[in-house]
């Protein structure tokens, strides 16, 4: 489907990859295709992306371990996260007008910059976040039912794991640490303090710690960011790949050309072939980017952190009951979107 | 007699509409509202007249009418004489069962001796499980006569799952009985005048192991295996609609309101406010004449003993709002491994105390 269209009439494609962290997908397109042409973002927008980023993980695993809540039971620590989660969706929605189908990231920068007080909001939305995150840890993790539920269900070696292509909260379960983040940086990860949870017999109990914790680790980033947030342009200054302002396309004539051009045409890589990856909510989500120098990607194929995780469902669930069927299911956190193109 | 049969018809009416007028449709919004503000949710507020929501009391009311319209779905294959009366036969034990729990002591009105319990049963607590356990008839008929892979399955493990907590049931309250001597609710009540010989007191462990068989028996989370809802869609009556399927849901209510009701009579004092006995109240209240008095001791004994039943109906939705579900081997291990050879031990320890 993304091969009839022009490079940026991808991204909104990308929203409906992993639709609980549409900005992630989002980010990892935008930067697939600044990598092929070669240039990189300017720095406030990469720190914004960083907080896109990190502000859609927060939702990805909230509604991940609300849902495995649910399934067994736990209704009350649902909707204490569900609640956590719509406020971190009101700060994508302040971000970018839309709560589930984000489409914010552009090749080359960004829809928009950062809102007026958002800053602050994101600030009472951490405080509430927190005290939810409590409220649900202690309702779930020293809940003596909620262990036997989920403890050595769905254990996974840590070998076996890497040979499946694991990645994500399910492969550092497993007590892999390996997290694109960390591994390959990409953004300005590098700049920030924060660490990657480990578990160890990569069962559901430890998916489970591991995305509790990455949820605090990923507040940690977007704080970071925050204060190192530099000022400047969000946009890249290269009108052949990334529109100018709109004042400029209605009062300058070579900035009308070059939004014409890259409207009908497509914005042109140069030919060649990339490989872009980055931490999505389950995992690395990469993009495999063919370009033949014409405005619409010759191929794009994207690596679904999904698929080899659910292959993997039978190998975990040998010999257990069809009750621990609904947990491992739920822990692995398939997502349709992502998993079925 | 004539006096005894007015005392009896007012007992039954009063217990009938308390238990079906108010409690049933009352839990159902309680159930709703309770798990809405542990939530952080508004809860039922929607249904109104003319405007006013009485806080969402009127819901009960517009499921009465809904339920009353609703198509009495039968499926295709299914046993409809067996379908039809298993609802009934879950429902009725469910109200049975409260006619032998005691709300009040006994007082002398205008020379008739009234006693606050509808049969005094010498059996009293037997007369409880043995009806009790008729309701797993109930599910396992409606989840055979059903022809729902669904509701078999459902069946089967409330059925199992009812019989074996029952057995672990009945020896845990074994304990109570040796301490008090008696099987008669009504003098278990009685006995329990003073504040330090409560059953809590006596028997700690024996409270503890008897209020998670009793959830544990009327298949509410953490155990409700039977309706897991992620597993077996509703369980047993998945294929029940309209009335009968509220049917299932009042006898649930129902019992929740009877383990509360036991629980306070075994563990809790019954009718006796701590530190006060009846023959206190009655003096207490002697400014009234000594018709008055008792007429005044009776009414304080109802409020008292609801009272704590509304305590223990609040306890059981938060454990109900707060646990996720067990799996059907841990239940089954919970009761056959750790509940029943706790209530051994207590039986032994507490027939060792009774000993020396």
């Amino acid at each position: 489907m993304c091969e009839y269209g022009t490079w940026q009439q991808v991204i909104p494609y990308t929203d409906r990859l992993n639709y609980v962290s549409p900005l992630i997908n989002n980010v990892g397109y935008a930067l697939a295709v600044e990598k092929l042409i070669g240039v990189q973002a300017p720095e406030r927008c990469q720190y914004i992306r960083v907080i896109a980023s990190e502000l859609s993980r927060i939702a990805d695993h909230l509604t991940n371990v609300a849902a495995g809540g649910l399934e067994l039971g736990a209704f009350t620590a649902f909707l204490y996260f569900v609640e956590a989660r719509e406020l971190v969706w009101d700060l994508i929605e302040m971000l970018c007008g839309a709560r589930v189908t984000a489409n914010y990231v552009r090749i080359g920068g960004l829809k928009n910059d950062l809102p007026d007080g958002f800053q602050e909001k994101t600030k009472q939305v951490f405080a509430r976040c927190r005290e939810l995150w409590k409220d649900v840890d202690k309702l779930l993790t020293k809940n003596r039912i909620f262990i036997d539920r989920v403890k050595d269900v769905g254990n996974m070696p840590a070998d076996e794991a890497i040979a499946y292509g694991f990645t994500g909260p399910c492969l550092r379960a497993c007590g892999v640490p390996y997290d694109v983040r960390k591994s390959q940086p990409y953004l300005v990860y590098d700049r920030f303090d924060f660490e990657v949870p480990i578990g160890e017999t990569g069962d559901n109990f430890d998916k489970y710690l591991v995305r509790m914790e990455e949820i605090l680790q990923s507040m940690r980033i977007v704080e970071q960011a925050f204060q190192q947030l530099p000022s400047g342009p969000v946009n890249i200054d290269m009108p052949q790949f990334r529109w100018q302002s709109k004042d400029d396309i209605g009062s300058r004539i070579d900035s009308l050309i070059f939004h014409f051009k890259t409207v009908i045409e497509g914005i042109k890589p140069p030919p060649g072939e990339i490989y872009q990856a980055v931490e999505g909510g389950n995992g690395e989500v990469g993009f495999y980017l063919v370009s033949d120098g014409t405005g619409k990607p010759y191929k794009c194929r994207v690596r679904p952190p999904c698929f080899p995780l659910t292959a993997a469902m039978s190998r975990m669930m040998k010999g257990r009951l069809i009750a621990d069927i609904v947990p491992t299911f739920d822990m692995i956190n398939m997502i349709g979107g992502e998993c079925d193109r | 007699m004539l006096a005894d049969l007015i005392e009896s018809l007012a007992k039954i009416v009063f217990i009938f509409s308390v238990n079906i007028g108010f409690f049933a449709p009352v839990l159902g919004w309680v159930e709703r509202k309770q798990s809405a503000v542990m939530q952080d949710r508004i809860g039922a507020n929607r249904a109104d007249i003319f405007g006013f929501t009485a806080i969402g009391l009127f819901h009960s009311l517009a499921d009465a009418v809904k339920v009353l319209v609703k198509e009495d779905f039968i499926p295709a294959g299914a046993n409809k004489f067996f379908h039809t009366v298993a609802p009934f036969i879950c429902l009725v034990p469910a109200i049975v069962t409260f006619t032998v729990v005691p709300f009040g002591g006994s007082y002398t009105v205008f020379g008739h001796e009234v006693q606050l319990v509808i049969a005094d049963l010498d059996v009293g607590i037997l007369f409880v499980f043995a009806v009790s356990s008729l309701a797993a008839y109930g599910v396992v008929l409606s989840g055979w006569a059903s022809r729902s892979n669904w509701s078999l399955l459902g069946a089967l493990r409330a059925s199992a799952q009812m019989l074996s907590y029952e057995v672990a049931m009945g020896l845990t309250i074994i304990g109570i009985i040796m301490v008090f001597g008696t099987l008669k609710l009504t003098e278990i009540g009685a006995m329990q005048e003073n504040f330090f010989k409560w059953g809590i007191f006596l028997q700690p462990v024996g409270f503890i192991l008897f209020f998670t068989c009793a959830i544990a028996e009327n298949k509410r989370a953490p155990f409700d295996m039977p309706e897991a809802e992620s597993e077996l869609v509703a369980g047993y009556f998945t294929e029940y609609s309209g009335l009968k399927f509220v049917m299932f849901w009042m006898a649930e209510f129902l019992e929740i309101v009877t383990i509360a009701g036991i629980v306070t009579t075994l563990f809790f004092g019954a009718w006796h406010l701590p530190f006060v006995t009846d023959q206190k109240l009655l003096e207490f209240f002697l400014f009234a004449g000594p018709n008055g008095a008792a007429v005044l001791a009776i009414l304080t004994n109802i409020v008292t003993f609801f009272a704590k039943v509304v305590f223990f109906i609040w306890l059981q939705m938060t454990i109900r709002w707060t646990l996720p579900r067990f799996r059907y081997d841990q239940v089954m291990r919970l009761c056959w491994k750790m509940i029943l050879p706790l209530a051994l031990i207590n039986i032994l320890i507490t027939g060792l105390v009774l000993l020396l």
